[in-house]
């Protein structure tokens, strides 16, 4: 039964986060800025000791673009490396549950997920991987992509300073950095809750059990509570089981449940607040703030009033609704807060899911694919800002038009090659996420037969008819190209059609919009400072919040409201 | 582009080494002193045999028993997941129509208007160990008939084994159906 408890602890959650996410900001942007803090004396020597093994300098100042190709080889020396692992995990040690080796598809698919941060995960992880996947690919993968993406945005904070120059820091540090000052300790703290609430780690095989009933069951189990903290600070949100964060071994009860969601906006939040300490303009952190927080809520706020009022549907056959939109959610969280958790994880790029998104309500569901669409309103860890700043510098473009003045930012003055990047990356998503749906749903409308390799008839993708079937289609892409990684899993995804074409929007969907911000802000960092004037459109106001939220929703309404009207407006209208 | 190429593959090595390998013996260290179970999961026993994991649900349908919630995948925790069933699908609502149908057969005394949603629609990992106490309530005329037991000890028996909200202030309350039913034979 639904009670006021539930809205407290959503409170609770929400407040909790911003609270922790200030100071947090403050740290991190000393990190960045090189200043002393708490954990040099532990990890000052150790950085020093893998750099020199490395072989790198990491004190050695590189411009945009050397830090863009830093991260890229690196990236592709872990996609390789996955990939490996990946195709013959099935001959290698710590498996006790003798899982198969990946497919190369599904292998490609996999290594690629992990590695731009999407996690979306075609196979389920009882079955699919092996102990040492676990470890030494998915939880690796989940700390350094999570670092990939804060160092890209600790170039772009260093590149807006007020000064002239080319020289952006060292990606390797900033990497190195967001590693061992933010992501692992936390990681640690984060752990010894889970373990206290009884999350399992352990090396054990599955176990076998006869319940009351006298049935044979058995009950998989894995080092679970490693992988977790990771999973959500890194706004990863891969999976150890199947089900995700709504298995009871990876997210046990109420309390778990608060603190993963707050692990996992925390970072994507703190970010904000980083760079107003950082760049030492808090107003203009705050502004942001603002802006994706309402952002969010508008997307929230409705998601939980459905979940909690439950499916019409099913209230029609006259029984007792007070629990609301069941299906496919646990009893221990309630409707309320997978409501909540089912936004939250999709403004952010976790992914994770505690309620599976398939059968939440049509329009939870369109929210859910916005969130994703904005992909902005706090979004990722490193990759949400950056995203955000692409939407920051169209908004200063067109206000700049509107009010006759030179668009500038931060006393940099945006011309046309920073707006040529701008609206490439922005109109590279829906180019992604509506050309894959119309292709896939052209086969599945017309039953293709894709024959034995691709998945059978087209038709058999599906696991729903009519318009919540192509709601699943559009759902797989958003998330790919998102770097979201939760699904509408009922789509049958695990064959090479849609292991190769997601495999490809998420490559495509993770790295031009780093590099693209990165770009932008390298470029203005070699322009001439310009001091504010009496003359310069300031951004740090609340008319320029409203303007950055209004770009942001005319062009994510613009771009994908035919799409959202043939899915899931239209299961909505139809019930 | 060349010069990066070698350090990189240095450093994933390292990295590999210690934010997968070190990190995770640390946190296995960790659980061997203050996990439940030494991190192997908790586990339930009945006269020293252990029935099962107090965080997974079993199946729980024959009458003497508080039953858990539909699953996906029968309960078995070698696998997980939710139905995926979109709330619109034809063939989902007849199924969940039957579910009603039958909840009412083996339970004649609950009216239609009271059969709890959470009854008839399956759980997100298939294994949810918990059900509200109203669903737990709504079932205790039917245990009552099956055992013999007396409804107001049936009552008693769900208040005591209610987890309120946590701290009393966050979420939801709930019952853990395996312990409920474990008490359930002990009172027999």
């Amino acid at each position: 039964m639904f009670t006021y408890t539930e809205i407290l602890g959503i409170l609770l959650m929400f407040f909790g986060t911003v609270a922790l996410a200030i100071p947090l900001g403050k740290y991190i942007a000393k990190v960045y800025g090189g200043e002393k803090t708490l954990l040099d004396a532990v990890f000052n020597p150790l950085e020093k000791l893998f750099f020199k093994l490395s072989g790198i300098d990491a004190s050695k100042e590189m411009n945009w673009k050397q830090s863009m190709v830093a991260l890229l080889v690196i990236n592709a020396v872990w996609f390789i490396y996955a990939f490996v692992i990946l195709i013959y995990q099935g001959s290698l040690p710590l498996n006790p549950d003798h899982n198969p080796s990946m497919t190369a598809d599904l292998a490609f698919n996999t290594a690629i997920s992990f590695v731009v941060n999407c996690n979306l995960q075609d196979y389920s992880g009882e079955t699919g991987a092996s102990y040492f996947t676990q470890i030494f690919v998915f939880t690796f993968l989940q700390f350094v992509s999570a670092a990939t993406g804060m160092a890209a945005l600790a170039v772009l904070f260093n590149a807006l300073k007020e000064r002239t120059t080319d020289k952006l820091g060292n990606f390797y540090n900033y990497f190195m950095k967001s590693l061992t000052r933010v992501l692992l300790p936390l990681s640690i703290v984060v752990a010894v809750i889970f373990l206290f609430n009884g999350m399992p780690m352990t090396f054990k095989a599955k176990d076998t059990v006869v319940a009351m009933q006298g049935d044979t069951s058995q009950v998989s189990r894995g080092p679970v509570a490693a992988m977790i903290p990771i999973k959500h600070l890194g706004t990863n949100g891969g999976g150890f089981f199947g089900a995700n964060s709504a298995h009871p071994f990876e997210n046990p009860n109420y309390l778990t449940n608060v603190v993963e969601m707050i692990a996992q906006l925390l970072i994507s939040m703190a970010m904000i607040f980083a760079l107003g300490y950082y760049l030492k303009r808090k107003k203009l952190a705050w502004v942001i703030f603002g802006v994706m927080t309402v952002g969010f809520l508008m997307l929230a706020i409705p998601n939980i009033m459905m979940e909690v009022k439950g499916n019409p549907a099913i209230a029609k056959m006259g029984i007792n609704m007070s629990a609301g939109a069941t299906e496919g959610k646990e009893i221990r969280f309630g409707a309320a807060a997978s409501g909540y958790w089912s936004i939250l994880t999709t403004v952010i790029s976790t992914g994770s899911v505690n309620a599976m998104h398939d059968s939440t309500m049509p329009l939870s569901g369109m929210n859910e694919m916005l969130a994703m669409m904005v992909n902005a309103f706090y979004g990722g860890v490193g990759a949400g800002m950056l995203n955000f700043f692409i939407f920051i510098i169209i908004a200063v473009f067109i206000s700049g038009l509107m009010v006759g003045r030179t668009p500038e930012f931060l006393g940099k003055k945006i011309e046309a090659r920073e707006m040529k990047i701008a609206v490439l990356v922005s109109l590279l998503s829906p180019l992604l996420i509506l050309g894959f749906t119309a292709l896939a749903s052209y086969f599945a409308a017309h039953d293709t037969n894709m024959g034995w390799w691709f998945g059978g008839k087209a038709s058999t993708w599906l696991n729903n008819p009519g318009y919540h079937g192509f709601s699943e289609m559009l759902y797989q892409f958003t998330s790919s190209n998102a770097n979201n990684g939760s699904g509408f899993e009922g789509l049958n995804d695990n064959n090479p059609f849609w292991n190769i074409t997601a495999g490809v929007v998420m490559i495509l969907g993770r790295f031009i919009p780093i590099i693209g911000p990165v770009a932008i802000a390298g470029l203005l960092a070699g322009k001439k400072y310009i001091p504010e004037s009496a003359g310069t459109l300031k951004t740090d106001t609340l008319t320029f919040g409203l303007m950055t939220l209004a770009v942001i929703l005319i062009i994510t309404a613009l771009l994908y409201f035919p799409a959202l009207a043939l899915g899931p407006l239209a299961e909505y209208f139809s019930m | 582009m060349k010069t990066h190429i070698l350090p990189a593959i240095k450093l994933t090595i390292i990295c590999i080494l210690f934010f997968s390998g070190i990190y995770t013996l640390a946190v296995w260290g960790i659980a061997y002193i203050v996990a439940p179970n030494h991190g192997d999961g908790q586990t339930v026993r009945v006269n020293g045999k252990v029935v099962g994991y107090e965080l997974i649900g079993q199946k729980f349908n024959q009458d003497k028993y508080f039953w858990s919630r539909p699953s996906s995948v029968d309960y078995n925790a070698a696998g997980s997941g939710g139905s995926n069933k979109g709330p619109s699908n034809p063939d989902y609502l007849k199924q969940v129509q039957l579910a009603i149908d039958t909840f009412l057969l083996r339970n004649p005394s609950v009216k239609k208007e009271d059969v709890p949603v959470e009854m008839v629609t399956a759980s997100g990992s298939g294994l949810d160990p918990d059900i509200s106490p109203e669903a737990a309530a709504v079932q205790i005329p039917r245990i009552a008939k099956a055992t013999g037991l007396r409804e107001d000890n049936l009552r008693k028996l769900v208040a005591l084994h209610t987890e309120k909200a946590l701290l009393g202030l966050f979420g939801p309350s709930k019952v853990n159906v395996l312990k409920l039913n474990i008490s359930l034979n002990n009172l027999k």
